[in-house]
């Protein structure tokens, strides 16, 4: 996300920074640690100036190798690449990595793209592809040291092969798990050599995933499979109108369900507490609720883009400013100016929302799976009044997180709850809470204009985006001078334009209803709404899309090599059949170049049908090339159900959406074949959890432009508008 | 009042109202999470199990309607041999991202590879279109049942 402006392919400082500690772990193994400070700016990050470890190697006597990691387990795949770099240059086995979830600590446990404990933006692979190598590396170092030292040889002469240290020359053997006690005395390396990448074994291969097994057999365990001995289960009702209260309620007939315990009532919500969630919902259905909507009673979508529409008619802060837009504009031969929205979108994990807490007075426990662990114990320490050091936090499997698990919004509201109670409790929001109740992505209201010479290349090019910040709620320090560094990310696109302007205007929607990080963040908005514009500069310019897109990329061969590959894929320029239309996107965000060839049909009632698209990525160097065909398959799925259905609207202050009837989801029969073609490449890695995301909507809706005329502008697509009978 | 039901072959007695979801008694009351809660309304096939051998959204599913009907969930499809080969197959074709809907759809593709050995594209759509995933793993999905689809020889030979 924002990351990418900061670091924009990884940093090649990582190694130089990287600190390394050794210890002996509890029952006598190895234990390391790897510090790796900040590479954001140092004032922005959680840490101060002392050691502070990111992860935690540990390899115990038996030989079992552990990695604590701060990064979670959301369907990404973090559990496999982590341990891959780590097995990589310690030499063993990936079987032989355990991954432990990291408690929460801001100190111990950073994200050195971001600068606290969180996974997010796409930067777990690019955050800790040096450090966790390093780390592995300094391991084996040791390790054979320590066996070296034993046998009386040169450590040179020795090598390394599945958890043991080898000298070929004399055919002696010894187990890492024989010499982590001897190995943790010693000083840790402070040069080690990483493994020449053409030696790599595991990282670059396509690799199973660590935490597949239980999970087709229903034995992983999500923050909502927490059981807690003497725990009960709540369920949730909100007021419905965005920032409004609880007047009052009639819990009498809900206190009479079989399985109700108790009624809880907060400033805003009521809980209803029961032995299942069955009765815990019939109990909730049961309560006679009056609601105080406040301030936004009247409130509408409609009200909300009228507001985005008014503040976009003045500039904003200045993100980028290549030549003169003016100048460059007066003299154009073509003008063209477009309106681009994107609704407000929710994320519906496929878990719910939900919260395990038991608040004692001595402490709080919570089992929660959360992207932003250490927020989680912040909270609950504000809520409870305890100090941070008596919040315990358990980290879970996600159920999805795509962004909503970076808010901890329901975590705090199962503490206020369970602070009212004497047991744990396990409060989990219905599939309708879920959705009215979101922190959602916002609505981006975004004005292009462009303008080209007399053969039709563009000389200048402005975006002006208007829209709630996220960062400013979420990352105040990163919002500097008016600008959201993410709200613009990408907003110039890959291409090279003399003339550049891109500026921001923030514009807040009223309290309470909260605007947060969506997959993909800003780089799926800003793809949309470029990837679309610059279809029109080509249709203006009477030139094929991908050869005018092609022209402007000479300074960019990554971002023309990805458009070639998918181009000479999906056989760009071949004829299709009358009813399929091609469309081209490409993108570049969070370290990775993609282009994505979308073919598309539509039906006379207008429904488009998306049948084919073809990918092409270069992420730079592989990890795990199973596991980027994987998330850029889903990428594309995710970015499609949003482009073809997603929006949140707002009526009389409420989201009128509820459940998938209302907020659908794209199911197996809608999903097109897609094809992924990963770009060989040497370059440092680039993240691969939401680029996918960002790059399917404009091909879509340049394929819908080439098969009907009809140019969209707006998200969702608008069947009305593509209806023929 | 108490219901007997019979879950993966063995008999449980609970206590609840007889308007109580089949989910929630397997999740809440036995304990058995590896069915999951998506949307309270047949809609995303989280909560998939099986009754008698036919899918059944678990969610919408009173327990005062299972009667005996036999309750197989995913804890023990394993043990059926669609069950069995679904499963491998899902791992074989690594199609789990988060895992959270994979329960209910390995419960549905269970279901439908029992009583269609060889189900076409249609047959997939029809019998897996009840079930979200938003991590978007479908195009696997297929992959997978198309997989498990294969005649047993095909499969041992594989390896």
């Amino acid at each position: 996300m924002i990351l990418d402006r900061i670091f924009p392919a990884g940093d090649q400082n990582v190694s130089r920074r990287t600190v390394l500690s050794v210890g002996l772990a509890v029952g006598g193994g190895l234990l390391l640690g790897i510090g790796i400070p900040a590479l954001v700016d140092e004032a922005l990050a959680a840490d101060d100036k002392s050691f502070s470890p990111n992860a935690f190697v540990r390899i115990d006597p038996d030989g079992q190798v552990t990695l604590i990691v701060c990064q979670v387990e959301m369907g990404q795949g973090t559990y496999t690449s982590m341990p891959m770099l780590i097995a990589e240059e310690l030499g063993v086995d990936l079987a032989q990595v355990h991954v432990e979830h990291a408690p929460p600590d801001d100190k111990l446990y950073s994200n050195p793209l971001i600068g606290f404990q969180v996974t997010g933006g796409s930067t777990s692979v690019r955050g800790f592809w040096k450090p966790l190598r390093i780390a592995g590396a300094a391991a084996r170092t040791m390790l054979v040291a320590t066996a070296a030292q034993a046998w009386k040889v040169d450590a040179a002469s020795c090598h390394v092969e599945k958890g043991t240290v080898i000298h070929a020359a004399t055919g002696r053997r010894l187990a890492y798990g024989a010499l982590v006690a001897q190995a943790a005395k010693q000083t840790p390396p402070t040069d080690v050599a990483l493994k020449d990448p053409k030696d790599f074994t595991l990282v670059g291969k396509p690799v199973k995933r660590t935490d597949t097994a239980d999970k087709v057999n229903g034995k992983a365990e999500y923050g909502i499979d927490v059981k807690i001995p003497g725990m009960k289960i709540a369920t949730v009702a909100a007021c419905p109108v965005i920032g409004g209260k609880l007047a009052s309620v009639d819990d009498s007939k809900a206190k009479a369900v079989k399985g109700v315990r108790e009624i809880v009532r907060l400033d805003n919500a009521v809980a209803v507490i029961a032995d299942h969630m069955g009765a815990a919902k019939k109990g909730l259905e049961a309560l006679v609720i009056t609601w105080d909507g406040g301030a936004n009673a009247k409130y509408s979508t409609a009200d909300l883009v009228a507001q985005l529409a008014d503040a976009a008619k003045k500039p904003g802060a200045v993100a980028q400013q290549d030549g003169d837009v003016g100048a460059a504009m007066a003299g154009a031969a073509t003008k063209i100016e477009a309106v681009y929205e994107m609704p407000l979108l929710a994320h519906t994990t496929m878990e719910p929302m939900n919260c395990t807490v038991h608040v004692r007075a001595d402490g709080c426990e919570i089992w929660v799976g959360t992207q932003v662990l250490s927020r989680a114990q912040a909270t609950a320490a504000a809520v409870t009044g305890l100090p941070l050091d008596k919040v315990k936090v358990h980290n879970h499997l996600l159920g999805g997180g795509f962004g909503r698990r970076l808010d901890i919004d329901g975590v705090t509201q199962a503490v206020q709850i369970a602070k009212q109670v004497a047991y744990p409790v396990k409060v989990v929001w219905t599939r309708e809470e879920d959705v009215q109740h979101d922190v959602y992505r916002p609505y981006y209201y975004d004005l292009l204009s462009a303008g080209l010479d007399g053969k039709g290349a563009p000389v200048a090019f402005s975006h002006r985006v208007v829209a709630s910040s996220i960062l400013a709620r979420w990352a105040p320090p990163f919002f500097k001078n008016g600008l959201d560094i993410d709200a613009v990310d990408g907003a110039a696109g890959p291409y090279g334009v003399p003339n550049v302007l891109v500026d921001y205007v923030r514009q807040e929607p009223p309290a309470g209803l909260t605007t947060g990080w969506w997959r993909g963040v800003g780089v799926t908005h800003n793809a949309f709404m470029v990837e679309g514009f610059i279809d029109e500069l080509a249709v203006a310019a009477r030139q094929d899309p991908v050869a005018y897109r092609r022209a402007l990329l000479d300074k960019n061969l990554r971002a023309r090599g990805v458009l070639d590959l998918a181009a000479d894929k999906a056989g760009w320029g071949k004829p299709l059949p009358g009813d399929v239309g091609r469309g081209v996107s490409l993108v570049f965000g969070f370290g990775t170049y993609i282009a994505q060839v979308a073919e598309v049909s539509v039906g006379k009632d207008g429904r488009v049908k998306v049948q084919r698209v073809v990918c092409a990525v270069d992420c730079g160097r592989q990890v795990n090339p199973d596991t980027i065909r994987a998330q850029m398959q889903g990428g594309v799925i995710y970015g499609l159900t949003a482009a073809l259905y997603g929006e949140i609207t707002l009526r009389d202050g409420r989201v009128e959406q509820g459940n998938f009837d209302s907020y659908p989801a794209l199911r197996i029969d809608e999903a097109p074949t897609i094809e992924v073609h990963i770009v060989d490449s040497q370059e440092e890695p680039g993240g691969m959890g939401e680029p996918g995301t960002a790059t399917i909507a404009p091909a879509v809706v340049n394929a819908v432009y080439a098969l009907t005329g009809k140019r969209l502008r707006k998200l969702p697509i608008d069947t009305s508008q593509l209806k023929s009978a | 009042m108490a219901f007997d039901i019979k879950i993966n072959g063995t008999s449980h007695s609970v206590d609840v109202d007889g308007d109580t979801p089949l989910l929630w008694v397997l999740r809440d009351v036995l304990g058995m999470t590896g069915t999951k809660f998506g949307c309270g309304m047949a809609l995303c096939g989280a909560c998939t199990v099986h009754q008698d051998g036919t899918a059944i959204r678990s969610c919408i599913t009173p327990i005062e309607s299972v009667g005996t009907g036999e309750i197989t969930t995913i804890e023990a499809v394993g043990q059926t041999e669609a069950g069995q080969k679904i499963q491998k197959a899902w791992l074989d074709v690594e199609v789990v991202q988060c895992g959270y809907c994979q329960s209910g759809q390995i419960m549905s593709a269970s279901a439908l590879l029992a009583g269609n050995p060889h189900p076409t594209d249609g047959d997939i759509d029809d019998a897996m279109s009840g079930n979200i995933c938003r991590c978007g793993t479908y195009v696997r999905i297929r992959e997978a049942i198309k997989q498990a689809a294969q005649p047993a020889a095909t499969n041992e030979r594989r390896g």
